[in-house]
């Protein structure tokens, strides 16, 4: 049984890689990939599963890495914004991102493009209100989403191509 | 409208109040050699300038110096270089400099001013090494200078046909020296290449593959992480602090007391700093932090609800200080045909950018280096200076990529504390992150404010006066910061019988500049009001503004800020109607509503002229829809970056849609603010967006002005007048609420 404060040794796979880390069990995930795992492009806005900056996908869901403690997916599969575009829907969608120059600040961009990638994972041909729908949970305070909504339109039709 | 604009001793334009208006003006920018992160010292081969290097491969790196905030100005401002030096766009290279205003001039992201100040300067700066290249292309080919040519990166000479890489020139260019800025030609409009042309932002490529680019990504070697505890009260201080079960925490490096930062606090508002090897640790270790707050002697028990009744009470009053009397507007009223009367108030809010506060410091051999997500790093560096009591030479600032600014960064208080909590930890960076708590709890909150609002008509329907009585805050007759009001707010030049006044309530509430500070409430009180006035008037917004704005002309600058013109306000309202077909689906007035609504707003703000119809849908009790805006804008001459134009007025105008309509509020009770998070401090989210903000740039002679800003006011009103056309209700308070 995980004691909390008590660092334990944590496995989970991260972008394709079996990771082991000894970290506190309820540490969030969020910061086990900024911190322990050098991986800084999953971001923190809220530490309250509002703003969904800190998404990521487990096992082809969109999950809230500021919500999930580390030792609760232990044995599971993760990926970051870092790898995202390695697979197919991925790649569609980071390349309409920037082939419509989607960002703004840019700060929010990591979790939308994970949350796009597991809709049209789901998905592949969403309508305008499923695509509102599923990317609700992220905030953009830039307001970039117009473009949010026409990428991942563009990168549904180049699965369709 | 307050911006203070003054030479300093060595020749640079500094903003020492960044709220106001744009003022066109050339800024002086050094040109001295020194690129100092451009990946060569001064010296080094191929620098040109400080902004300007080229690589024996021809590949050219332009230096970008203004903070990037999600502006666009890190892709903007090279472009206006790479124009006159003649570069390929696609080959150059952009690299952020550091924040020294000595070397770069002014590095400022704030008041929408980047794009005047810098629309020559920055030209000059490419022209100028352009010039170099050709000067020693001329020495090395034994030609007249005057005799060559440039395309693309290459030097051409026409009579021979010689064509070479900038590069081969580039070492001997750089010994020669700087032409004079002043005189440097500069390229016709008609030869522009890059300036007009659609460039996505230099950083999408890394953003979208998640590369460590923000302040918040910084990483360094030994790096230590901060959590902090800010009195909860404003201008709190502490009276007893047992830190000895956080000490003995695993990974907890050092408890640090010091102050907030916030120079509105006047030296109180104690914090306490936890430092640990992980930013997880030392925000846990914070919960169990023993601190005993005490209250300032006077605003601990301040609170919304008696702002509130205060407020209202003062507004049935005579304004305890003049703005502007221009006639006599009492005499004026009682003689008018008609008059209209209303009251408009706003609320305190937060910035709420997405990227939390946060600084990296290193403090090493009483020197200090900055890794600051600053809208304003030059004024950082002396509130560090002075908070450290370090010489401001001492103090080195990068500056990282900004996750939003909004004007939240032009405070430096994270920065101050950062320094601070570095100095009790020698020798380590130290990261200072706030929580999202932190960050909505320890803002500079936009003022909220309170108007009485009385019209004249005449016999025609023209205005014969108007009044405001502005009620906000300030201290010893003076505005807070962001709660004053211009003496010049529309329509006081086009009027015959003016009265604007104002009374200051004090408060503890740290104020700042959100994002078109003051023209964000004064466009929603201002053209809410001249709304009715029209209907009154028997005309519509457009009309009424068409009556009191008559011939084109200039109209007398104000004391700051840049002169109003009816003509080109004439030009965006005609252009905006006919975009938008107006009046199109509008009720007549008195006529049948439908729930569906059309309304009108226009603005002058930060120099840029903003007319825009909005279309609502009142969807049921308590709910409003935008479903399309349409917007024409004129910010002069030339829109820089086209593609980026655009994706800023279509933010600004959603961030007004999400002033108006998602409940954003922030409330005081008891001296400290009550909300917490996106729970209860909701910002705008996707299904809520329009599905088209329609964007129009109507050009005029005047020099580029900027963009950040003056597209976000007008929406406001043009909500709350399209929701009077659907519904029959006039909203006069922010946020709009229908129940």
């Amino acid at each position: 049984m995980p004691e909390q404060g008590v660092p334990m040794s944590v496995t989970i796979t991260v972008n394709g890689m079996p990771r082991t880390i000894d970290v506190d069990p309820d540490k969030p995930l969020l910061w086990a990939l900024r911190e322990d795992m050098k991986l800084p492009g999953t971001k923190f806005g809220c530490g309250a599963g509002l703003c969904g900056a800190c998404t990521v996908m487990m096992d082809g869901d969109a999950i809230r890495a500021c919500q999930t403690p580390v030792a609760s997916i232990a044995g599971k599969a993760v990926t970051t914004i870092e790898h995202v575009a390695t697979t197919p829907v991925g790649r569609r969608v980071s390349e309409a991102w920037a082939a419509l120059d989607v960002p703004q600040c840019g700060y929010c961009q990591a979790g939308q493009i994970m949350s796009a990638t597991a809709l049209l994972t789901q998905i592949p041909a969403p309508t305008p209100e499923q695509i509102d729908g599923a990317m609700s949970g992220n905030i953009c305070r830039c307001a970039t989403y117009l473009r949010i909504r026409a990428a991942i339109a563009k990168a549904a039709a180049g699965a369709a191509a | 409208m307050s911006t203070r604009v003054h030479l300093d001793r060595r020749g640079f334009l500094t903003v020492s109040l960044l709220g106001g208006t744009a003022l066109a003006f050339d800024a002086c920018v050094p040109l001295s050699a020194q690129g100092a992160e451009q990946g060569a010292g001064q010296g080094a081969p191929g620098v040109l300038n400080a902004f300007v290097r080229i690589a024996p491969d021809n590949a050219i790196t332009i230096g970008a110096k203004n903070p990037e905030i999600g502006q666009g100005i890190r892709t903007m401002l090279p472009m206006l270089i790479a124009e006159e030096l003649d570069a390929d766009w696609a080959q150059v290279r952009i690299a952020q400099t550091l924040a020294d205003d000595a070397v770069y001039g002014p590095q400022v992201a704030g008041g929408s001013r980047a794009t005047p100040v810098n629309w020559l300067p920055m030209r000059r700066v490419g022209a100028a090494a352009r010039q170099m290249i050709l000067n020693a292309a001329a020495a090395e080919w034994g030609v007249e200078a005057a005799t060559l040519t440039t395309e693309r990166g290459h030097v051409v000479a026409a009579a021979s046909g010689r064509r070479a890489p900038y590069a081969a020139f580039a070492v001997r260019a750089a010994g020669l020296p700087a032409p004079d800025l002043a005189t440097v030609p500069l390229k016709a409009a008609r030869d522009f290449r890059i300036i007009g042309t659609a460039q996505p932002g230099v950083d999408t490529p890394a953003i979208v593959a998640g590369k460590p680019l923000f302040g918040i990504d910084t990483d360094l070697p030994n790096m230590v992480h901060a959590a902090i505890a800010i009195s909860p009260v404003f201008g709190g201080t502490i009276t007893a602090l047992d830190d000895a079960a956080v000490r003995a925490i695993p990974g907890v490096v050092a408890v640090v007391r010091l102050n907030s930062g916030l120079a509105a606090a006047n030296g109180a508002d104690d914090a306490v700093a936890v430092v640990a090897d992980s930013w997880w640790t030392a925000a846990q270790a914070r919960q169990k932090l023993a601190i005993a707050w005490a209250p300032p002697a006077a605003g601990g028990d301040h609170a919304t609800a008696s702002y509130e009744r205060t407020a209202a009470t003062l507004l049935d009053g005579e304004p305890r200080h003049d703005l502007a009397r221009i006639g006599d507007a009492a005499a004026a009223l009682k003689g008018a045909h008609r008059v209209v009367t209303a009251r408009y108030d706003y609320p305190f809010l937060a910035h709420a950018t997405l990227e939390p506060q946060n600084c990296t410091a290193l403090f090493a051999d009483g020197k200090l280096e900055l890794w600051a997500p600053s809208q304003a790093p030059a004024a950082g560096r002396k509130a560090t200076a002075k908070a450290l009591g370090i010489a401001p030479e001492a103090i080195t600032i990068h500056m990282p990529r900004i996750g939003g600014g909004f004007g939240r960064r032009l405070m430096n208080d994270y920065m101050v504390q950062a320094a601070l909590i570095a100095k009790a930890v020698p020798g380590r960076p130290v990261k200072l992150l706030y929580d999202r708590t932190d960050d909505i709890r320890h803002d500079c909150y936009r003022p909220a404010g309170w108007h009485r609002l009385t019209a004249g008509l005449d016999a025609k329907g023209a205005i014969a006066a108007i009044t405001d009585h502005f009620v906000s805050f300030g201290h010893d007759g003076e505005p807070a910061i962001a709660a004053e009001m211009s003496p010049f707010e529309f329509p006081a030049q086009l009027v015959p019988a003016v009265h604007y006044g104002a009374t200051y309530m004090p408060t503890t509430m740290p104020t700042g500049w959100l994002r078109a500070p003051t023209s964000n409430a004064m466009a929603f009180t201002f053209q809410g009001f001249l709304d009715e006035v029209a209907l009154a008037a028997g005309c519509d917004l457009p009309e009424l503004l068409r009556r009191t704005l008559g011939e084109p002309r200039t109209l007398p600058p104000p004391e700051r800020g840049a002169a109003f013109d009816t003509g080109r306000a004439r030009r965006v309202i005609d252009a905006v109607c006919t975009r938008a077909g107006w009046p199109g689906g509008r009720a007549t007035p008195g006529g049948a509503k439908t729930g569906k609504g059309r309304g009108f707003g226009f603005y002058f703000s930060h120099a840029g002229y903003f007319a825009e119809v909005v279309d609502i849908t009142v969807v049921d009790k308590t709910t409003i829809r935008v479903d399309k805006v349409w917007v024409a804008g004129d910010v002069g001459s030339h829109v820089i970056n086209p593609l980026n134009a655009v994706h800023q007025v279509q933010g600004s105008v959603i961030d007004g849609i999400a002033q108006a309509l998602a409940g954003q509020k922030i409330d005081v009770v008891a001296g400290a603010v009550a909300q917490e998070n996106f729970g209860d401090f909701p910002l705008l989210r996707i299904d809520a967006a329009p599905r088209a903000v329609d964007v129009t740039f109507v050009p005029s002679d005047a020099a580029p002005t900027g963009l950040g800003e003056p597209a976000l006011p007008p929406v406001i009103p043009a909500i709350a007048n399209a929701v009077f056309d659907a519904a029959g209700r006039r909203l006069r308070s922010l946020p709009l609420r229908l129940a």
